[in-house]
C-alpha cells in the first residue's frame, strides 16, 4: 500500500493566532503565479523591511528570526499554537508554505479556510492536544536540532525520546496527502447527478437563474 | 426535530453526501475578483476546462484599485497586470464584470447585495473570508480558496464538510451610538478568534431583528473574526423590503414564489444547536481594539490590559507582544491613545448607513491637527452617490476628510492607501493583524462613529459620553 513519509527538521513557532497577514504580507498578493512565494514565507519577520513583488532581493534578513537560522531554514515541518492560519482566505498563504519546503504543521486547531487550502495543495495537517503541543515545545527548545517523523498511513508522529503520538486524520485527507487528487475531475465524475439538481432547481426556484 | 436556518439551506443544496463526512453542495453565485481569481482562470485553461455556468458569476476588481484620481489608471505595473488580467478573463469567458470606471463597481461585499446578486436562501461563494458578510440576507455565504474557486468555476458545486450550528442570541436594543460593529467587536471579544471555528453563526434575538441590514451585514461580516465561516441572519421584513427592486432582484413573476420559500428561511422553534451564546445589548458599550487580533478588544471606558496581573505564560505573552508592536503601555485609559490617521471603509463599514453615522458625528466640526490623514472611502459607486445627494460629502470634506472612489483601499493596503511604520489609525475595518494596513503599522478597530469623534479630538473618546 502507498504511504508517504514526511521526516524532517521542525521548526517551532510558539505563537497563537499565527494569522495569513503575517504568513504571507498583501503586497506579494498581486502576483498572478502560483510559485515563487517560499521567500516571502513570514516576510515582515524575516526580513528588515518590507519588499515588493519586483524589489526584495537587497534586503537584510533579521537573523533573530527561526527561519533564517540553521537547521530550521530547511525545515520540513512546522509547529506552532492554537488557530493557526487565521484570516484571510488568501491561499498564497499555503503556497509559501508549500514553496519553502514545509510539508506538515502541527498545531492544537486550524482555521477553516486554511485548512482546506492545505488539503488542496497535499500540506499534512496535524492536531494534537495542548499537553502533547507544549511539551514538544519544551524539547524542541532544549534540543539544537530535533527531527520528527511522520508515517501518514499508520498516523504515526514519531520523534526523539521515544516520543510516539498518534494522530486523527479523516480517509479522504489522508488519501489526499498520500496520493494526490485532482478534486475537479472526481466532481465532474458526478457531472449528471449536478445536471440532474439544477434541472429540478430550474423548475422549483427558477428566479435564481433569472435575473433579467 | 426541527432545522436550523443553516441546516434547511444545506439541506436544499446538497446534492451527494459522499463517503468522507463532507457533501457535494450546489453553489448559486459567485463572486470573483482580481487578487485570488487569475490562478484559478489559468488552472482551468491548462486543463482544458469550460465554466459550468458564467451567468451565476459576477466580477469585480476592489483589492488593488486606486481611490483617488481614478482617470489615471492604475499606476501600479503590478496591480495594473492583476487587474487587467481579470479583465481579459471575463471577456473570454464572457463573465458579468464591473469595471473600475462603471457606478456598480464597488467592494466585493458590497455590492454583491447592493445590486441584488445575493438573495435569501442561496449559496454563495467568493475568494475572500469576508464572503459571511452576505449572509445578513439569509443566505449561506462563505470565503474560499483558490483551488476552489477553480473547482466551483468548473463544477458549480464544493466538495465541503457541514459545520456545526452555533446560535449568538443578543436580547434588548442597543443603547444609543452603539452600533453593530461595537456588537461584533464585543461577541468577538467574548467568545475569542476561534470561538466559532468549524461553526455557522446564526445571529437572533431583539437587537439583530431591531437591527437594519446593513448593520446585519457588519455582523456577519466580522463572523469570519470569531473563527465561522458563515454568519446568518434569519429572513424577516426587513430583508423582504431590502432584496425587492435591486437590479437583480428575480422578475416580479417569479416574486410570490421566491416570497414563499424565503420565508421559510428561520430556524424552527425546536432546531437544535450545538452551541448557543447568550449576551445583552443593553450592556454593551462603544469598543476599541487595542492589540493585533480582534479579540484584543475593551470597552471604550476600559484600560489596556495589564500583562503582568495575567496568570497564563502564554497569554501573558501574547498581550505582551501585541503592546510591544502597538507601542503602548499597561493600563493605559483607551481615551489617552493619540491617533496619526483614521479610515472609514471597508467591506465591514462603508455603506450608506455607516456613511450617514460619521457624518452626523462630523457636521459642523473640524478634524484635529494632529491628525495627518482622514478619509472615507465608501464601499461602491452606488453608495457615493447616495451620499452626495444626501450632502455627506461635503460634511466630510469641510470637516478635513479626503472624500474617494470605491474599493478596498486601505483595511488592507494593498494600493496606495496604506499606513507607514508606527503610525497608529482608527479604522472601521475588520482586522488588526501586524502589519495589516501597512508594515509596521497599528490598527484599532473601531465603529463608524468611533472613528469620526476620535479624528475631531485626535484621541478615542467615547462617542456615548458626548
Amino acid at each position: 500500500m502507498k504511504n508517504k513519509i514526511i521526516s524532517g527538521q521542525v521548526i517551532p513557532i510558539n505563537q497563537a493566532n499565527i494569522d495569513t497577514d503575517a504568513i504571507i504580507p498583501k503586497q506579494y498578493l498581486k502576483s498572478i503565479n502560483k510559485s515563487g512565494f517560499g521567500k516571502f514565507l513570514f516576510d515582515s519577520l524575516r526580513y528588515s523591511k518590507p519588499g515588493t513583488l519586483d524589489d526584495h532581493e537587497d534586503r537584510e534578513p533579521n537573523m533573530d528570526f527561526i527561519l533564517n537560522k540553521e537547521p530550521f531554514n530547511t525545515g520540513k515541518i512546522l509547529i506552532a499554537n492554537d488557530n493557526f492560519g487565521c484570516g484571510s482566505s488568501r491561499e498564497h498563504a499555503v503556497w509559501a508554505i508549500k514553496d519553502f519546503g514545509i510539508e506538515a504543521i502541527i498545531s492544537t486547531s486550524f482555521a477553516d479556510i486554511f485548512s482546506r487550502n492545505s488539503y488542496k495543495n497535499g500540506i499534512l495537517l496535524i492536531t494534537i492536544n495542548k499537553d502533547i503541543l507544549e511539551k514538544l515545545f519544551e524539547e524542541i527548545i532544549n534540543s539544537s536540532d530535533y527531527i520528527l517523523t511522520i508515517d501518514v498511513l499508520n498516523q504515526s508522529l514519531t520523534g526523539p525520546n521515544n516520543l510516539a503520538v498518534r494522530f486523527e486524520i479523516n480517509e479522504s485527507d489522508k488519501e489526499r496527502i498520500i496520493h494526490g487528487y485532482d478534486d475537479i475531475a472526481i466532481t465532474l465524475k458526478k457531472k449528471n447527478q449536478i445536471i440532474e439538481y439544477e434541472q429540478k432547481m430550474k423548475k422549483n426556484k427558477p428566479w435564481l437563474f433569472s435575473d433579467e | 426535530m426541527g432545522k436550523t436556518l443553516y441546516d434547511k439551506i444545506w439541506d436544499e443544496h446538497q446534492i451527494i453526501v459522499n463517503s468522507d463526512d463532507s457533501s457535494l453542495i450546489y453553489i448559486d453565485r459567485h463572486l470573483v475578483h482580481e487578487v485570488t481569481s487569475p490562478q484559478a482562470f489559468e488552472g482551468l485553461k491548462l486543463d482544458q476546462r469550460e465554466i459550468w455556468n458564467k451567468d451565476s458569476i459576477y466580477a469585480v476588481s476592489d483589492h488593488n484599485v486606486p481611490t483617488s484620481a481614478r482617470n489615471h489608471g492604475i499606476e501600479d505595473k503590478i496591480s495594473k497586470l492583476q487587474v487587467d488580467t481579470l479583465v481579459k478573463n471575463c471577456k473570454e469567458n464572457n463573465i458579468t464584470y464591473f469595471d473600475l470606471n462603471d457606478v456598480n463597481q464597488g467592494i466585493v461585499h458590497v455590492i454583491g447585495p447592493e445590486l441584488g446578486i445575493t438573495q435569501p436562501g442561496m449559496t454563495l461563494v467568493c475568494g475572500d473570508s469576508h464572503t459571511s458578510t452576505h449572509g445578513a440576507l439569509a443566505a449561506l455565504a462563505f470565503g474560499i480558496g483558490t483551488s476552489d474557486v477553480e473547482h466551483v468555476l468548473a463544477t458549480q458545486c464544493i466538495n465541503v464538510k457541514k459545520a456545526k450550528n452555533m446560535k449568538i442570541s443578543i436580547k434588548n436594543n442597543l443603547r444609543e451610538f452603539v452600533t453593530p460593529k461595537d456588537v461584533i467587536l464585543y461577541v468577538i471579544k467574548k467568545i475569542g478568534t476561534s470561538g466559532g471555528t468549524a461553526h455557522t453563526i446564526e445571529f437572533t434575538g431583539e437587537c439583530i431583528s431591531e437591527m437594519s441590514i446593513e448593520g446585519r451585514m457588519t455582523i456577519c461580516n466580522m463572523s469570519i473574526e470569531a473563527g465561522a465561516k458563515s454568519g446568518l441572519v434569519a429572513f424577516d421584513d426587513k430583508t423582504f423590503n431590502y432584496v425587492i427592486n435591486r437590479k437583480h432582484t428575480p422578475p416580479k413573476k417569479y416574486i410570490e414564489n421566491a416570497t414563499k420559500y424565503w420565508e421559510t428561511l428561520r430556524s424552527d422553534n425546536d432546531a437544535s444547536f450545538d452551541s448557543v451564546h447568550e449576551f445583552d445589548a443593553d450592556l454593551i458599550v462603544p469598543q476599541v481594539s487595542w492589540g493585533t487580533s480582534p479579540e484584543m478588544t475593551v470597552d471604550v471606558t476600559g484600560n489596556i490590559p495589564d500583562p503582568s496581573k495575567i496568570q497564563d505564560p502564554k497569554k501573558r505573552d501574547s498581550i505582551a507582544r501585541a503592546l510591544k508592536y502597538m507601542g503602548l503601555e499597561p493600563n493605559q485609559s483607551i481615551n489617552s491613545i493619540t491617533l496619526d490617521k483614521v479610515f472609514i471603509g471597508s467591506c465591514t463599514n462603508s455603506r450608506i448607513e455607516d456613511l450617514r453615522a460619521a457624518a452626523s458625528i462630523l457636521e459642523g466640526k473640524k478634524v484635529a491637527n494632529s491628525i495627518k490623514q482622514a478619509m472615507v472611502v465608501p464601499g461602491s459607486g452606488h453608495v457615493k452617490i447616495q451620499a452626495e445627494k444626501e450632502g455627506l460629502d461635503r460634511i466630510f470634506i469641510d470637516s478635513g476628510f479626503e472624500w474617494r472612489e470605491p474599493g478596498c483601499s486601505m483595511c488592507l493596503g494593498m494600493n496606495d492607501d496604506s499606513l507607514s511604520p508606527y503610525e497608529r489609525c482608527a479604522s472601521t475595518s475588520n482586522r488588526n493583524f501586524e502589519g495589516r494596513q501597512g508594515d509596521r503599522g497599528r490598527t484599532h478597530l473601531v465603529s463608524p462613529a468611533m472613528a469620526a469623534i476620535a479624528a475631531v479630538k485626535g484621541h478615542f473618546c467615547d462617542i456615548t459620553d458626548l
